[in-house]
């Protein structure tokens, strides 16, 4: 009952701060508003610029059809908060309930948000990151530089890295009719998030549209000239290429350095927290004042065998905002688990790439509609004999049909019959993705229900 | 009450003018088999389930031999001397036939077609509105809403203005056939249907090859030259779709303005807050498709697998039909779903349909009904009905008014 009091009197006069104004931030802001949080809003972000949307970094905004300052998120609804912005937040005191700003502001809260997302991991060596030519692309202001150096008309570009913001910085550099060359330490493009099979498909793709696609190579160096500038790169397999932009496509680092010593269970891979969104301490004991959500959110999914999942998904990002905020003025039963199953797309050479549940935890996987060769296809993921993901090249309407079947358990593979079903979709193959990390044996979790406050688990402890 | 009997009812002529509460009634069981073996679906979520199901077919060679068509007197929408078009396609022929047509009318490929055709929207719907001069009393349909689509048609395809008047004689014979009205002489439009798509194709493929030799900035031009012979439609490809687009964005469009009309009639609040705010035509138009809807339910769908949904099996082979307006008015998805609420949020109706066959026209049947609907609330002067409700069109599948008689006092300029 005290506990309940609590929320209620937050919910009619606390002081909430969140930290990150950005997606995440935003839209729990929002969703506080929107479910009758009527107390004080404070909103911090290091970032000196209103909260604006990430992925036409990599799309629109690099092909030069939308500026870079022109992607704003658009808002649901009036926010009445406080805005710190281009501050950042320079530390926690947990037990004084403070966020510490970098300009020595002391910001006092009675529940937090954790919303600081993740950066772009650098180039590894300092002095060669400096060089001009040599970028990454995670805030607006990368974009803006990139898309300059990019309009100017450069010799040749290198990708460093073919993931997803990888692959599609080459996509918008053909587009754009410039000479490429994506440098990937793996099989192919796309294997660490979709795996060998279709990894093959990817680098089919970005060959046919003329990228220099070199795999299985890392970059060892990058080589400037007396000005500073750019001027080669060298790779692991003796070849040396002249370029004169290189763009850094190594993934991202959680912002989380600022939560160094506050008690909380932090680190490079992300601030730990429940389903429920709340902040787990160093002992592993849950808090009931801090939440979490966004890129920089670890937390388990009940799906996938309570694994700690972190997602970088713009649909994760918003989905667990509006659950974090739902209960930071919820209390009990009434607080809602986090339950969203994983999803993301992607664009890149003329493909809508769409992606649901946790492709990397397959071992098998069966095309079920389509065919790879013609670029057009569902694959469906199993683990251990159940649908786990699936991934749609230009047939993302199929989807949720997917989705139900990966909340569901359903056997994999799939005995049903479904139109365009062809012979290369009769036997699943390994799903070949380059190191497994597979969850062991467990409980049967299934997902049922619509919307969000009907979302239900049933659970089916395993067979001993 | 049997579900039999419900069904039944909901095709009865007698209950056109108000279906709603018979789906509110077929709603308490989501799926249900009905006579004729037909699995009728009436739930907002599993009618999305299914629409995004590889296990539901729309090609009708894919039912089984001894399932009928169910209750419903259901006019082949295809006739046999034509290869069914895509709507009635399952992937990948589909996909590559919507793929080709999309080109030239779409996104990402033709991104400001249906933005550019404004002006000449606007036009031809101040046109019509202007042949009111005169008179007090005019029929929506008949003078306003039938002559609209198929004008914006024939631009569409590149169909010259001195073959326009034909164009919409066979049209109009093509289109009655889907109207099973058995008083009227049934066979004998049956003949006159297929007498005018043979004609009209004829046409249509004279009209294509030359367009191929000299091709305009229109759709047949851009659907007969193509991209490589891989991508491109034959002249029989050419000739189906341009008649699936003339059938299937015409009494569907034709609906939706004569039930926006009504609707707003019997809304006059709103009617007026559309004349003060043209820009609620947007919103206001996505309530219509989910609250009158002129696609009421989809009949052409079978299970290829069996089906376990809503604790019931569709057997493999089975027909299904998807009851969209149902849906649309779904309590479990939709507060207050027997409200018009023109600025409803998140209003995710089904009027278009979902999955790979989404109305393929849905953008410009949006622009055609938003620019008609504001013009005609500008103009009429004290517009009222002359009866309500007015009568129906036989057809429960593209249900609307058959004449919507509609009398004002003045025509603003
Ligand atoms: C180029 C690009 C393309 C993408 N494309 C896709 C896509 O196609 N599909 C998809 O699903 N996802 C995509 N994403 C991912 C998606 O954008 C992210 O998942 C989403 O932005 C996460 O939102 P967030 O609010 O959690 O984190 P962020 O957007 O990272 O926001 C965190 C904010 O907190 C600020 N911050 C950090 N530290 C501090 C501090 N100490 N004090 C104050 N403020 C701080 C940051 O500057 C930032 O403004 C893309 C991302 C990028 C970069
Ligand atoms: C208010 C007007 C309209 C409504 C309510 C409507 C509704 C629908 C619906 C419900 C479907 C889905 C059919 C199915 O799933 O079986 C559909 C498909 C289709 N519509 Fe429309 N439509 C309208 C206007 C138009 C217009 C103007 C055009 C043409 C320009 C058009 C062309 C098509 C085509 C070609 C399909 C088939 C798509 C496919 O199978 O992939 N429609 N429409």
């Amino acid at each position: 009952m005290a506990a309940d009091g609590a929320a209620e009197v937050f919910r009619r006069r606390g002081h909430a701060v969140v930290v990150g104004a950005s997606l995440a931030g935003l839209r729990a802001a929002e969703t506080l508003r929107e479910e009758g949080f009527t107390g004080t809003l404070t909103m911090i972000g290091d970032e000196p610029r209103d909260p604006y949307d990430r992925p036409p970094l990599s799309k629109q905004v690099l092909l030069g059809r939308v500026p870079a300052d022109g992607t704003e998120l658009p808002r649901r609804r009036a926010l009445d908060a406080r805005w710190r912005l281009g501050v950042a937040a320079a530390g926690l005191d947990l037990a004084g309930r403070r966020v510490r700003l970098a300009d020595g502001e002391e910001v006092a809260f009675d529940r937090l948000l954790i919303a600081t997302g993740a950066r772009a991991r650098p180039w590894f060596r300092e002095s060669e990151a400096a060089l001009d030519g040599v970028f990454v692309l995670r805030t607006a202001d990368d974009a803006a530089r990139l898309t300059r150096r990019l309009a100017a008309g450069p010799r040749r570009v290198l990708v460093v890295g073919a993931g997803f913001t990888g692959s599609e910085i080459a996509s918008a550099c053909r587009e754009r009719g410039l000479e490429v060359t994506v440098a990937e330490r793996g099989p192919a493009p796309l294997v660490g998030a979709l795996g060998g099979v279709v990894g093959a498909v990817a680098a089919r793709l970005q060959r046919d549209h003329g990228v220099d696609l070199r795999c299985g190579v890392t970059v060892t160096a990058l080589e400037g000239d007396l000005a500073g500038r750019l001027r080669r790169a060298h790779l692991s397999d003796g070849a040396a290429l002249d370029v004169d932009v290189a763009v850094i496509g190594l993934g991202a680092i959680r912002n989380t350095e600022w939560l160094t010593g506050s008690g909380l269970a932090a680190g490079p891979r992300g601030v730990a927290c429940d389903a429920g969104c709340r902040a787990f301490d160093v002992h592993g004991i849950v808090t009931d004042d801090v939440f979490v959500a966004g890129d920089v959110a670890r937390s388990p999914h009940p799906l996938f065998g309570y694994q700690f999942l972190s997602l970088e998904h713009w649909g994760n990002a918003v989905a667990q905002a509006e659950v974090a905020a739902h209960n930071m003025i919820s209390s009990g039963l009434d607080r809602r688990p986090h339950l969203w199953l994983p999803a993301f797309w992607s664009a890149q050479f003329g493909v809508n790439v769409k992606s649901v549940g946790v492709p990397p935890l397959g071992d098998e996987l069966v095309v079920t509609q389509g065919a790879l060769a013609e670029n057009r296809f569902v694959a469906a993921y199993g683990f251990q004999g159940r649908f786990i993901a699936a991934v749609a090249f230009d047939q993302g309407r199929w989807l949720d049909f997917y989705r139900g079947l990966i909340e569901s358990a359903a056997p994999f593979p799939p005995a049903f019959t479904n139109l365009d079903r062809r012979t290369d979709g009769t036997r699943p193959v390994p799903a070949d993705f380059p190191d497994p990390s597979l969850p062991t044996h467990g409980p049967t979790v299934t997902l049922s229900g619509y919307s969000p406050s009907e979302r239900r688990l049933r659970f089916t402890p395993a067979p001993a | 009450m049997t579900q039999a009997t419900l069904l039944q009812q909901i095709l009865d002529y007698a209950n056109r003018a108000d279906p709603y509460p018979l789906y509110a009634e077929l709603r308490r069981t989501p799926v249900t088999r009905q006579e004729g073996g037909v699995y009728a679906v009436s739930t907002y979520w599993e009618i999305t389930g299914l629409l995004h199901d590889p296990r539901i077919s729309s090609d009708a060679r894919n039912r089984a031999p001894q399932a009928g068509a169910g209750p419903l007197p259901v006019v082949p929408q295809e006739e046999t001397d034509l290869p069914p078009s895509f709507i009635g396609l399952d992937p990948p022929e589909h996909d590559r036939l919507r793929r080709l047509a999309m080109r030239p009318f779409g996104p990402p490929h033709t991104p400001r077609r249906v933005h550019d055709m404004r002006a000449e929207l606007t036009r031809t719907v101040s046109g019509l509105i202007d042949a009111f001069q005169g008179r007090s009393e005019v029929d929506i349909v008949d003078d306003f809403a039938y002559p609209f689509p198929v004008t914006v048609i024939c631009r569409l395809l590149g169909v010259p203005r001195e073959d326009e008047a034909r164009f919409h004689i066979w049209a109009e014979a093509v289109v009655a056939a889907l109207d099973p009205d058995p008083v009227e002489g049934a066979p004998d439009r049956a003949r006159a249907a297929r007498r005018a798509r043979s004609e009209l194709g004829l046409y249509l493929a004279g009209l294509a090859e030359e367009r191929r030799r000299a091709p305009g900035d229109d759709l047949l031009s851009a659907m007969t030259s193509g991209h490589g012979p891989e991508e491109r439609l034959s002249p029989v490809e050419v000739v189906t779709t341009a008649v699936l687009l003339l059938i299937a964005g015409h009494e569907t469009t034709v609906n939706l303005i004569a039930n926006g009309v009504l609707t707003l009639l019997r809304h006059p609040e709103e009617l007026k807050r559309l004349r003060d705010e043209p820009g609620l035509a947007v919103p206001l138009v996505e309530e219509l498709l989910r609250y009158e809807p002129p696609v009421q339910l989809l009949p052409q769908r079978t299970a290829v697998a069996d089906i376990d949904i809503a604790g019931t099996t569709i057997p493999r082979g089975a027909p299904i039909w998807l009851v969209v307006a149902s849906g649309s008015r779904d309590p479990r998805r939709f507060a207050d779903p027997d409200r018009f609420l023109p600025e409803r949020p998140d209003n995710q109706h089904l009027g278009f349909g979902g999955g790979v066959h989404y109305c393929f026209g849905a953008p410009l049947a949006r622009l055609e009904a938003q620019i008609a609907l504001t013009e005609l609330a500008r103009r009429l002067g004290e517009p009222r009905l002359v009866e309500d409700p007015p009568p129906y069109r036989r057809n429960p599948v593209l249900r609307g008014p058959r004449h919507l008689r509609v009398a004002f006092d003045t025509l603003a300029r």
